[in-house]
């Protein structure tokens, strides 16, 4: 039998093994200090709780939370989203994927020329790191508060821009419609839509 | 001889002078630009007007350096574009200089001055070079508070190139290059100072074949392709090198690829050929995959006489028995690889054991099969010759129609020393008139041939009985360069491959038992056929009259070769490799789908005999190349021809090499007797660039700048007929009519031309014939 050499780190257990000395726990001397313990347990049960019984109670997150993303629209309905992509590109995750396309007379999404086509982000890769939305130059992707993101298979993980775009405001309509009268994308831009009743 | 031709016959010695940049010292060719000079020290000068191929203009100022020879200092920043390297010069960029830089950094700031920063929306973004220069040369921060000038945008140029003027810094390279390398003047400068802006002239309209270049090489995104507008962002894209399937030019190009989709094609950058230009129909011509509905599965035709889908070995099998010990012949289309076209050459003789095998999708001759075996085979001409060249003769040839590149290449001399052009065209085109070509009537015509000159023939001489013997004997006689250039992109290689009945790979001729010999050890058979095999027409006789019973088709449009083409294969068994549902598929009894261009590797041979190579640009395709499948063919009919892949093919192709025998002398055919014409003209087409082929369907924009189809004739002619410009006259044959607007027009009065292929004017589809007599009355 081949000599066992003691490891620096065996905190000598080779040694009494080998002497066959029984090791003694040092630590619990005296009924006292167990007592001790349990009183700091008993005093935590009067103690108020921080923790809530979810998901039957949901408690708000704190501002500027990192949830689900939002895909905003002006007042009117319009889309804010110009289809740039450059969430897509300042993305370290490569979960959006954007298409855009080009806004028609007949069929506008967005003000201006362009607009998102297609819109996904894949929550099985999101960092929620919030990069997408710093790049958004028209502050059209936001994120909200929501994160129960949890599903039972991949597809239902890749929200589609109908997941995400924002519900509508009332009074606002859903697109494609035309921008309002007399406004042009720079009016929408600057923010001087607003309030504007589509009947 | 001028100056210019003597620069031509002698290596004048290229005095050398060496600047110190920044502090290194450069030895450059006298006449190079600052600019030059530093790149070569890999100095970047910020610029946005200049570029390598065009004149300089010292428009945008950006590139301002401080520059000081003998001593004396120049008092300001000078532009480092329009400034040639002199002996004893210092130059200091803004790496060395603070004059420099701060110059620099000024002009920035004034170039951004209404510039509208939309980079967002702006399809230049993320390969803009204004984007670039201004991180790296501009202010961090935008002193700029007032409001920004602004246009109506975007206003279209053409109906395939959009301008946005504000986004425009005004650099002139777009209309430099419409002036200098186009030769269409179409869009220009207009107005002064602030208001200054790219424009049209209204009355014409920019129907430049080459309008696309402008869209590549504007350095912000003033100019961009209806197309390719806000489809997609430049890092989304994965770029592949790859070669135009349009036209024998054999321009090097760039795929842009995005999830299995073409998104645009930009020109590559080969000096030797295309330089870094290319063609609207390179660039914006590649929707054809998705316009028609593409086969993906083979299909077999049933008992019910309507086609079936089915799987592979099925569709094998059933193709195998209908072509196993029955005469076939063999189609393979203008527009195959070299590797596709060597496999259908392979096939037809291994498997079918034929030499009907015919590449030529169009009119063409017996002459012309004996020019293109004896003849075109060995020409050694290429874009060099055309540089060089002290006159150029176009036989059968349109180069701005037919082959664009070949044109800029001619363009580029007769704008620099005003190279002499004949051309053989009943008129003088656009091209023509641009080329300044004189126009000859016969051949005869031709005069002070040397040995620097090049006859360039087209396809289109086939046409003319005896046009090929004619410039044999002028080519023989003068020594001069000629070059064969056929307009399809796979026809020099197909005839290289030995796609023709006369030919085996590499140029062995069939009727040579020693060049049979040699093929036939490479292949490892017995044997392989001996006589002479039909053309085109002649495959489509003998199937008509049964004395064929099967053929093998690539992708052809039987409306390309003569009108009756589809009916003459009604009765026979009909295989066809196809991309795309066409009229050959709806009357083949086998339908094998095959991979396009832009899922196969492969390589075309450019009309200069050298090879365009392309890899597959979309990895994860599952379609194969025609070679692959006329392989399993063959293995399924037991004479297998070994042929798995496109890089063992092309294996095969460099081992199997060239013929180095003698070839047989070229059979000369007497020139055709002139009939007498009555009342009636000779018709004369051509196709025009953008038409109606079959590669450029689904590409409305692109079809917009195409001209418009009239049919020209004399002025003489008109008056007789009693038709003014532009009033419609009605063409016709015994087959059928068209009727065209006229356009009267400097030409022989017994002639008429039409475009054999535009809308309203499809020759072969309508008249029945490309080369015959029309009769001619207003309509």
């Amino acid at each position: 039998m081949t000599e066992l050499t003691p490891r620096p780190d065996d905190l000598g257990l080779t040694a009494a093994a080998k002497a066959n000395v029984p090791i003694e726990n040092q630590n619990a001397k005296s009924f006292f200090a167990q007592l001790q313990g349990f009183w700091v347990t008993f005093t935590t049960m009067f103690k108020k709780v921080t923790t809530v019984e979810y998901p039957e109670v949901k408690e708000p997150m704190a501002e500027g939370f990192h949830g689900r993303h939002q895909l905003n629209r002006y007042d009117d309905g319009l889309e804010k989203c110009i289809g740039c992509e450059l969430c897509a590109w300042a993305c370290p995750a490569d979960a959006i994927l954007v298409e855009g396309e080009s806004n028609t007379e007949d069929a506008r999404y967005s003000p201006g020329e362009r607009y998102g086509k297609v819109y996904q982000i894949n929550y099985l890769r999101c960092i929620f790191c919030g990069l997408c939305v710093e790049a958004c130059p028209t502050r059209a992707l936001t994120m909200t508060n929501e994160y129960e993101l949890a599903d039972d298979s991949r597809s239902k993980l890749i929200f589609e821009k109908e997941d995400l775009l924002a519900p509508l405001r009332s009074g606002a309509l859903k697109p494609p419609h035309p921008m309002a009268e007399g406004k042009t994308h720079i009016d929408y831009y600057r923010g001087d839509i607003t309030d504007i009743k589509n009947d | 001889m001028t100056p210019e031709q003597a620069l031509l016959e002698t290596e004048v010695a290229i005095e050398m002078i060496t600047v110190v940049i920044d502090g290194f010292e450069v030895t450059v060719p006298k006449g190079t630009l600052v600019i030059r000079a530093a790149e070569k020290l890999g100095i970047q000068i910020p610029r946005f007007c200049d570029h390598p191929l065009l004149k300089p203009a010292g428009a945008c100022r950006q590139c301002l350096v401080d520059i000081e020879i003998n001593g004396r200092a120049f008092p300001k920043p000078q532009a480092s574009c329009t400034i040639p390297v002199e002996n004893n010069m210092i130059v200091k960029t803004q790496l060395t200089s603070t004059v420099a830089e701060k110059a620099q950094e000024g002009i920035m700031e004034f170039l951004l001055i209404n510039h509208p920063l939309d980079c967002a929306v702006c399809d230049k973004g993320g390969e803009c070079p204004l984007q670039n220069q201004a991180m790296s040369t501009g202010r961090p921060e935008s002193r700029f508070e007032g409001v920004k000038r602004t246009f109506e945008k975007p206003i279209s140029i053409s109906s395939q190139v959009l301008l946005d003027r504000e986004r425009c810094v005004l650099c002139a390279r777009c209309t430099r290059f419409s002036e200098e390398i186009a030769g269409d003047p179409f869009i220009t400068l207009n107005e002064r100072g602030a208001l200054q802006q790219v424009g049209i002239y209204e009355k014409d309209p920019f129907e430049s074949y080459y309008s696309g270049n402008t869209v590549q090489i504007c350095p912000v995104g003033a100019l961009t392709g209806t197309s390719y507008r806000f489809r997609a962002r430049p890092f989304d894209l994965v770029s592949i090198d790859s070669a135009c399937e349009h036209c024998a030019s054999g321009c090097a190009m760039r795929t842009d690829i995005r999830r299995g989709k073409t998104l645009r094609r930009l020109a590559g950058d080969d000096p030797s050929v295309n330089e870094e230009w290319n063609c609207d129909k390179g660039r914006w011509a590649f929707k054809y995959l998705t316009n028609r509905e593409r086969v993906t599965t083979p299909m077999i035709r049933g008992a019910d006489g309507e086609l079936h889908e089915t799987s592979w070995p099925e569709a094998i099998a059933f193709a195998a028995a209908g072509l196993k010990d029955k005469r076939a012949g063999v189609l393979v289309g203008g527009r195959t690889t070299v590797e596709d076209a060597y496999g259908y050459s392979k096939f037809a003789r291994v498997a079918l054991g034929t030499n009907d095998i015919d590449f030529r999708a169009r009119p063409h001759s017996d002459e012309e099969t004996s020019f293109l075996s004896r003849v075109a085979l060995n020409l050694k001409t290429t874009y060099k010759d055309i540089d060089v060249a002290d006159q150029v003769v176009l036989l059968g040839f349109e180069p701005e129609e037919e082959s664009p590149i070949v044109f800029l290449r001619i363009y580029k001399q007769v704008s620099k020393r005003a190279l002499p052009v004949l051309s053989d065209a009943p008129f003088a085109s656009r091209g023509s008139e641009k080329l300044g070509a004189v126009l000859i009537s016969d051949l005869s015509k031709i005069a002070n041939l040397t040995t620097k000159s090049v006859v360039i023939v087209g396809e289109r001489l086939a046409e003319t009985r005896g046009a090929f013997s004619s410039v044999y004997e002028l080519i023989n006689k003068s020594g001069a360069k000629l070059a064969w250039i056929p307009r399809r992109s796979g026809e020099p290689g197909a005839l290289a491959a030995g796609a023709i009945p006369t030919l085996l790979p590499g140029g062995r001729p069939v009727t040579d038992p020693a060049a049979r010999v040699d093929v036939a050890a490479a292949w490892s058979v017995e044997s392989l056929p001996t006589s002479q095999g039909r053309s085109t027409s002649e495959i489509l006789l003998a199937l008509n009259v049964k004395n064929l019973d099967a053929v093998v088709i690539g992708g052809v449009d039987p409306l390309d070769i003569s009108s009756t083409a589809l009916t003459q294969l009604l009765n026979s068994f009909v295989v066809s490799l196809e991309i795309s549902h066409s009229a050959i598929t709806a009357v083949a009894d086998v339908v094998l789908p095959v991979a396009a261009v832009i899922e196969k590797s492969g390589s075309y041979l450019d009309w200069q005999g050298s090879p365009r190579v392309f890899e597959k640009a979309i990895a994860d395709s599952l379609s194969r190349s025609d070679v692959r499948i006329l392989s399993m063919l063959a293995d399924e009919m037991g004479s297998p021809i070994n042929l798995p892949t496109v890089s063992a093919t092309a294996r095969e192709i460099a081992s199997l090499g060239k013929w180095d025998g003698t070839p047989v002398a070229f059979e000369k055919s007497v020139s055709e007797k002139i009939t007498e014409l009555g009342e009636k003209l000779n018709l004369k087409s051509w196709r025009l660039l953008l038409d109606l082929g079959t590669l450029q369907g689904g590409e409305a924009n692109l079809a917009g700048t195409a001209r418009k189809a009239s049919a020209h004739i004399s002025k003489a002619r008109a008056e007789k007929i009693g038709v003014k410009s532009g009033e419609l006259i009605s063409i016709s044959s015994e087959l059928g009519s068209l009727e065209l607007p006229v356009e009267i027009c400097e030409m022989a009065d017994d002639l008429i031309w039409v475009p054999r292929n535009s809308i309203g004017s499809q020759v072969i589809a309508n008249l029945g014939f490309v080369n015959g007599q029309v009769k001619v009355i207003k309509a």
